[in-house]
């Protein structure tokens, strides 16, 4: 009975773990930022191809040097991830600051971007966008610099960019000949990301009680990450800016906090936190194009359920979604119903929602019904910034 | 006014060259090598001239199941460029019409009728999941067309205008069921994805237990896509605390979080052996072979299949797409349909769909996987074997039956089918009909 109690609440902590990690970068981005970030996801898959990357690149050095790819493949991911993330805000969200709507579409258009580049991006592909970039940029600096065009400049501008796109594709289709150029990296087939040796095993504690060597590494990077942001938000110089920002963009900027670079900062970190989650999850399930799409929506309800702008709200509400999805889904709950006639009703219905696909009709209802008694979530914000 | 200067020969002569330039880049000839067989509505050479047969492959191209979709194209590809090599049938070259149903159900009917009638094709090789099936199924019954469709199906159907050379449940479902029942024990965990597929399975596995003296101890269903699988697991456990079968018929993503979290949570094949009915040679690959090793799965052809047809078409088969490339179940049977229909049009001696289906019933090819033959009721005789997986990611076959197995349609363990049959050779029985 303890090793059955035992059991449950470590699966639902473990349930709940995941959820977090996934929705730590969004409760950043969505919460602190107010950006509805639907490319979320797909900063996860860049996470979890990194990390197939790395383990390929480790697979190559020889035998018994898979087993410590992961120690690497984590940092990278976040880099990568947070690299992406900060040329996304430069180009696509900093434009749309203020614009829920909009930021929605474009995000969503970026996330559909992503999933296309990692299923066909190859060499020649690269080459192909490189050749575009250096020419546009190099090619408008230089216009803009040594020739005076007056009024002109614009179509100049434009004729450069016809001209560099032409180019580009004429490279990129060019490099298309040679077979190893044109081979995609990835391709839309799924890939095999193998656990370490030493995470695929589960540990004993007694002979009745085991956890999975990979749950309990999540569970620890998890805790690992809430602790780092927290001190990186309570403790340090750009944590306070940030808080700042997030309270009163105006009067931030008035004393002197440099309001874009702190945007810049705060979707970076956000970004590698997801990273650091699509690095996590290929622990335990695919990874694919479309990993992002298995996660976004648990991610978005966590941090709704937890209340936007709070993460101790989302440490909460993922905790217990994930330990309401458990108990339920597992059967546990008719368990727990003592057998009478009285409770016979209850029982049947615990036992129709004792199944995986219903227990996540069941937790979604729950939520809908919470957010009608509570539509700020768990932790509403207080205070002035509400309004605004 | 007119004088040119610097600018404007600069401004003009660089728009004449970019868009010069551009035409070339979009009108790049080699670049569109793919394109007369991809793109339906180019030329007209077909029906026209009489010297070419135009066959319709409605697949997905693009979406969720592109990856396992486009296999199969590759392998319709080849048997028609090897029959083309061969000498075409009936001494005319076949020209494949390739359209893309996108992972869409209702582009698959779209793109249906475009091929029946704007590109006339005398047959559609195509679909692979059962709901493009039922989409596209009313199309070809009411134009009176014909389609061939490669894949393992639930069964409890058989259309006149359907020909199936994938497994009927019989083929696949009953035989692995059969196989654990005597070789793995007999208490059964079911888990499949949640549609028609596993769902119609589950309820002709648990009859079959019921009627051969198993256990169905219970049975869980994940949404596709899915790939929290804790609480399925603690099921498993508490079920079946002593080790027991475990029948899979997830589909997909789930499939790889699944093997992956039973690996995690100590569940090995010694005490848990998984039978497998969606995992094949390709799948193997990307969930890594080393949470799969020991489990099994059940199909009429693995690559490993020992056959002098089978070592040609492997052998084939990775000449025309790489070496690292593998070959597996659904793609032999799309690869022997193109074949079976073209015996059928030979022995008709025209592509008239009235004539080639009454010729299709008792073609036999010499298949990779063995002797297959088509039936009166659409489907196709054919061995079954359970593959354990190596450690290489294919598969040792375990067992195999003596020979072809007959196709059963319409289910026997299920109350509402029980005693129907299905023959299209005798206009009196049709696709349901009860036996004497």
């Amino acid at each position: 009975m303890l090793d059955g109690l035992i059991n449950g609440i470590f699966n639902g902590i473990s349930i709940g773990a995941v959820l977090l990690i996934v929705a730590l970068g969004l409760a950043i981005v969505f919460g602190l930022m107010g950006v509805i970030n639907l490319a979320h996801g797909e900063l996860m898959m860049l996470g979890a191809y990194t990390t197939y990357v790395v383990q390929n690149g480790f697979k190559s050095l020889g035998d018994g040097m898979q087993d410590f790819y992961i120690w690497l493949a984590l940092p990278l991911s976040f880099l990568v991830a947070a690299l992406v993330g900060l040329l996304l805000e430069r180009t696509v969200i900093r434009l749309l600051y203020g614009r829920p709507l909009e930021t929605l579409l474009a995000t969503w258009g970026v996330s559909l971007i992503l999933q296309q580049f990692v299923r066909s991006v190859s060499w020649s592909l690269v080459f192909g966008v490189l050749t575009i970039c250096a020419l546009l940029f190099g090619g408008r600096a230089i216009l803009n610099k040594f020739v005076n065009l007056g009024p002109r400049q614009k179509l100049a501008n434009f004729l450069v960019l016809v001209l560099s796109a032409a180019i580009g594709i004429i490279v990129g289709r060019a490099l298309n000949n040679n077979p190893v150029l044109e081979k995609p990296w990835f391709s839309a087939r799924n890939v095999d990301v193998t656990a370490p040796k030493w995470l695929q095993e589960s540990i004993s504690v007694t002979d009745t009680l085991s956890f999975p060597a990979a749950r309990i590494f999540i569970i620890a990077l998890t805790i690992i990450c809430l602790v780092g942001t927290f001190w990186f938000l309570n403790k340090s110089a750009w944590g306070l800016r940030i808080r700042a920002v997030t309270q009163n963009r105006d009067m931030s900027a008035c004393l002197g906090i440099p309001t874009k670079k702190v945007d810049a900062l705060t979707f970076a970190l956000g970004s590698g936190l997801a990273g650091i989650a699509g690095c996590a999850v290929t622990l335990l399930g695919s990874v694919g194009p479309n990993l992002g799409g298995n996660y976004i929506v648990d991610a978005f309800m966590v941090v709704v359920v937890g209340g936007v702008g709070k993460l101790i709200g989302s440490i909460v509400a993922a905790l217990l979604i994930g330990i309401v999805s458990y108990i339920v889904g597992s059967g546990t709950l008719v368990l727990i119903l003592p057998s009478s006639d009285a409770l016979q009703p209850l029982i049947d219905t615990a036992l129709f929602f004792a199944e995986t696909s219903m227990a996540k009709v069941l937790v979604f209802a729950l939520i809908i019904a919470f957010l009608q008694v509570k539509p700020a979530g768990l932790f509403p914000q207080k205070g002035r910034s509400v309004e605004v | 006014m007119t004088r040119i200067n610097r600018r404007k020969f600069l401004v003009y002569g660089s728009t004449a060259v970019g868009t010069s330039i551009l035409l070339k880049a979009c009108g790049n000839p080699d670049t569109a090598a793919d394109a007369p067989a991809a793109d339906g509505d180019a030329p007209a050479v077909a029906s026209s001239d009489g010297d070419t047969i135009k066959v319709g492959i409605l697949h997905s191209l693009s979406g969720t199941m592109a990856i396992s979709e486009t296999t199969v194209v590759d392998a319709e590809e080849l048997a028609i460029k090897e029959i083309n090599e061969a000498g075409g049938v009936l001494g005319k070259q076949i020209v494949a019409v390739k359209e893309d149903g996108a992972s869409d159900w209702d582009t698959f009917a779209e793109k249906a009728e475009k091929l029946i009638d704007q590109d006339q094709v005398s047959v559609v090789f195509g679909c692979w999941t059962s709901a493009s099936r039922k989409k596209v199924l009313p199309v070809f019954e009411a134009k009176d067309h014909m389609l061939w469709y490669p894949v393992q199906y639930e069964g409890q159907e058989c259309s006149k205008n359907i020909f199936y050379t994938g497994a009927a449940p019989n083929q696949q479902i009953e035989p692995a069921v059969d196989w654990l029942l005597e070789n793995k024990g007999k208490d059964f965990f079911l888990v499949g994805s949640d549609y028609v597929f596993p769902r119609t399975a589950n309820t002709i596995i648990k009859e079959q237990l019921k009627a051969k003296g198993g256990t169905t101890v219970g049975e869980d269903y994940l949404p596709l896509g899915n790939t929290e699988v804790t609480p399925i697991i603690t099921k498993i456990k508490a079920a079946l605390p002593d080790g027991g079968v475990i029948f899979n018929s997830l589909n997909g993503d789930s499939n790889v979080a699944f093997f992956k979290q039973l690996k995690g949570a100590g569940m090995g094949p010694d005490k848990y052996p998984v039978m497998s009915v969606s995992i094949a040679e390709e799948e193997v690959r990307t969930i890594g072979p080393d949470f799969l090793k020991g489990h099994y799965a059940a199909w009429n052809y693995f690559q490993t299949v020992e056959s002098p047809a089978n070592e040609t078409w492997v052998s084939s088969f990775k000449a025309e797409y790489g070496d690292e490339r593998v070959t597996n179940d659904p793609m032999e049977a799309a690869y022997i349909m193109v074949y079976l229909w073209k015996q059928a049009v030979e022995k008709a001696g025209t592509t008239d769909i009235a004539a080639v289906r009454e010729a299709a019933y008792g073609q036999v090819f010499e298949a990779p996987g063995g002797t297959v033959t088509m039936n009166p009721n659409h489907h196709i005789s054919k061995t079954v074997r359970i593959g354990e997986i190596r450690e290489d990611g294919l598969f040792d076959i375990v067992s195999a039956t003596d020979g072809p197995v007959d196709p059963i349609p319409w289910n026997q363990f299920v109350p509402d089918t029980k005693g129907f049959a299905c023959d299209w050779s005798d206009p009196a029985k049709g696709g349901k009909y009860k036996e004497a």
